[in-house]
């Protein structure tokens, strides 16, 4: 786990930089801000994971890496620079295929829409590997069946000629990320990779991944709404709320030290630290309206514990480590003292025990 | 919990459903039996294609049993039933969906979707008391009376979630299954809709059959829990009982698979993967035995002895 911190630390090893994003979308003639002023740095070899609830922007802030963002949607102000180039100023698709599958590729929710159901499993891996990495005919065949063997694809040379209708959710899972992993990227997006499948598929397919990690020395963004999930995969963690990072931190910073409200939010709501008897804590109210400007700390509405000036100041970044932070007035010494709920406090004592 | 005191609602005896013709014939649920106590929330977990929902579906009907008989409230349901039981057992065993996104009609109000139940059993004396039922049914689900005028797609997940079960409890059943209701939910979402179950079934002692494949979350909620694999029941035990000594190689596997919001405990973690074939059955076959009080397990001779070794 030392290494993992190491890794952390050193801020040399930035591979993509996201500063001050504002991403804005037109629906039916108004402007909606779904990312306001949001920043991140992802480092080279880590697993970052990007949680928050439905309509957070945590998909949105990733699509804007690869250009993906729906036609009425742009990027407002701010840059991302990746290989010293700002990414964010591309306008034409001709700019973008030289960064998507080759640079950053993407594996997608759901297996059984992201794959075409027409062609071989073979073939639609091989499309990437002749794509991205110049190989034709039996050579690049060749490579398919060593990547659909690393995923854990037994039987290759059959598997290869079958439909995706012959394989089960876990598998068509595994294809596609042969598929990404088949482009030889240096970043990975995966966009919910397990929400679609069962539990015990699901830890094979994070396990799956953290595998082709090491081997192909990739950088991965986890996005998902559920923080039981990331724990074992995360070394980072960045926690979503209405467009903005309000809480970044190592996975055991974030988990056994949350800081902000909605952080404690979503992880008393786990059922896995609920008492049984009890209620689970849950969240009320819904996420800000983002048509509207959105004043002083977004989640304050809902948050039982909110004090005067989350109403009124967005509250900046204070630090915690060098690699935790919040966006919450809690922090600032002249806020007075408030309990966190009964959950939260027994997670802290695991960490005070460390 | 003494199992003679307990007023049995509902028995599975020996159900077996099929699908297919006569040439290519799958059975979905083989040999399964379990009972299910008045006021208890009964958890059925499984992997998909286990056949836990098929085992819902047959107890409210849609799907039909091959063999044995489903028993509820000292009545054969299963099988060729007269027209009023038939009718009665719609009224008294209800289902709630998993995604409520598909299962509200999106052109109808929600006043109408929460009385559609109401309107094919005349379960109400006037057009009053049918408003009545509707606007008690919305405030037992923490949502306004004046929802009743929306249609779905004005509400969010978790509100439509609630709408299902207002719907639901409109009819006054006695036995609610939940086929699986909270995983098409966000995590945060996921509570409320817990906390709102376990709130009606304090106050309207209601008994759910909980269909789900999330271990977590059945610890929650559930009194005791079948673990049902390939259409079979491997397991069926108290769910602390079940936590505390997991037996069955089938159960620990989907133990070790729970995700731990802990992430020292879980880079620590070891996953167990279940292999069928680790069962020597062909000579021996297995029989249902039960290892511990109220804790059954499906095992041969030799396998129980040794799954007794693991007991703590």
């Amino acid at each position: 786990m030392g290494a993992v911190k190491e890794k952390v630390n050193v801020k040399s090893d930035v591979v993509l930089s996201a500063e001050e994003i504002v991403i804005k979308f037109n629906l039916r003639g108004k402007n909606l801000t779904a990312i306001r002023g949001c920043s991140l740095e992802l480092h080279k070899g880590e697993s970052l994971a990007i949680v928050g609830e439905s309509g957070s922007g945590k998909s949105v802030f990733t699509k804007s890496f690869m250009g993906l963002l729906d036609s009425n949607g742009w990027i407002d102000s701010g840059s991302i620079i990746y290989k010293g180039n700002d990414i964010a100023s591309y306008k034409t698709e001709k700019d973008w295929l030289k960064i998507r599958g080759k640079e950053i590729a993407m594996v997608f929710q759901d297996p059984m829409t992201s794959l075409n159901p027409l062609k071989t499993i073979g073939k639609q891996v091989q499309e990437a590997v002749e794509l991205h990495q110049g190989f034709k005919g039996d050579e690049a065949k060749k490579l398919v069946l060593e990547i659909l063997n690393d995923v854990g694809i037994s039987e290759p040379e059959k598997r290869y000629k079958q439909y995706p209708h012959e394989f089960s959710g876990g598998m068509r899972q595994r294809v596609v990320i042969a598929i990404a992993v088949a482009c030889r990227p240096n970043i990975l997006i995966c966009d919910e990779p397990t929400t679609a499948l069962d539990v015990t598929i699901q830890a094979q397919i994070l396990q799956l991944l953290k595998n082709m990690q090491k081997k192909y020395d990739l950088t991965i963004i986890y996005i998902t709404h559920d923080l039981g999930v990331v724990a074992n995969v995360a070394d980072r963690i960045a926690v979503m709320y209405a467009g903005d990072i309000i809480e970044i931190g190592t996975s055991e910073e974030v988990f056994y030290n949350p800081q902000h409200p909605y952080t404690w939010a979503l992880l008393s709501s786990l059922p896995q630290l609920g008492v049984k008897g009890e209620d689970l804590y849950s969240i009320s109210g819904t996420p800000p309206n983002l048509f509207k400007e959105i004043k002083g700390d977004a989640f304050a509405p809902r948050n039982p514990r909110a004090l005067k000036i989350d109403f009124e100041i967005r509250p900046p970044y204070f630090e915690l480590s060098p690699t935790h932070k919040a966006r919450t007035w809690l922090l600032d010494p002249r806020s007075p003292k408030v309990e966190p709920p009964e959950a939260i406090k027994k997670i802290r004592q695991v960490w005070g025990g460390k | 919990m003494n199992a003679q005191q307990k007023e049995v609602i509902l028995q599975v005896k020996n159900l077996r459903v099929e699908f297919g013709g006569k040439k290519n014939k799958f059975v979905a649920v083989n040999d399964v039996s379990f009972n299910i106590y008045k006021g208890e929330t009964f958890g059925l977990v499984g992997e998909s294609g286990s056949g836990k929902t098929t085992i819902g579906r047959a107890i409210i009907r849609i799907n039909e049993a091959a063999g044995g008989e489903i028993i509820f409230k000292d009545r054969k349901i299963s099988g060729k039933i007269d027209k009023q039981l038939d009718r009665e057992v719609t009224k008294k065993i209800q289902m709630i969906f998993q995604d409520p996104m598909a299962s509200l009609n999106e052109r109808a109000k929600v006043d109408y979707i929460i009385s559609e139940g109401l309107y094919n059993f005349k379960k109400y004396k006037s057009e009053e008391d049918r408003k009545k039922k509707v606007e008690k049914a919305l405030l037992d689900v923490g949502l306004l009376p004046e929802f009743a005028s929306r249609f779905p797609h004005e509400f969010s997940g978790g509100q439509r979630q609630r709408i299902g079960i207002a719907r639901v409890l409109v009819m006054e059943p006695e036995l609610i299954i939940a086929d699986e209701p909270i995983s098409a939910l966000d995590v945060s979402i996921r509570a409320q809709v817990l906390n709102i179950m376990s709130a009606l079934k304090k106050e309207k002692g209601l008994t759910y059959l909980f269909i789900a494949h999330d271990l977590s979350v059945m610890r929650f909620i559930t009194d005791r829990i079948a673990v049902i694999h390939k259409g079979k029941i491997v397991e069926l035990a108290e769910t602390e009982k079940l936590f505390k000594n997991p037996i069955h190689p089938y159960t620990r596997a989907l133990l070790s698979a729970i995700p731990l919001p802990d992430p020292i405990a879980e880079k620590k973690k070891v996953i167990q993967i279940y292999d069928p074939n680790c069962h020597d059955y062909k000579n021996n076959p297995p029989s249902w035995s039960e290892i511990e009080p109220e804790h059954f397990i499906l095992a041969n001779k030799k396998e129980f002895e040794e799954y007794k070794k693991l007991l703590k």
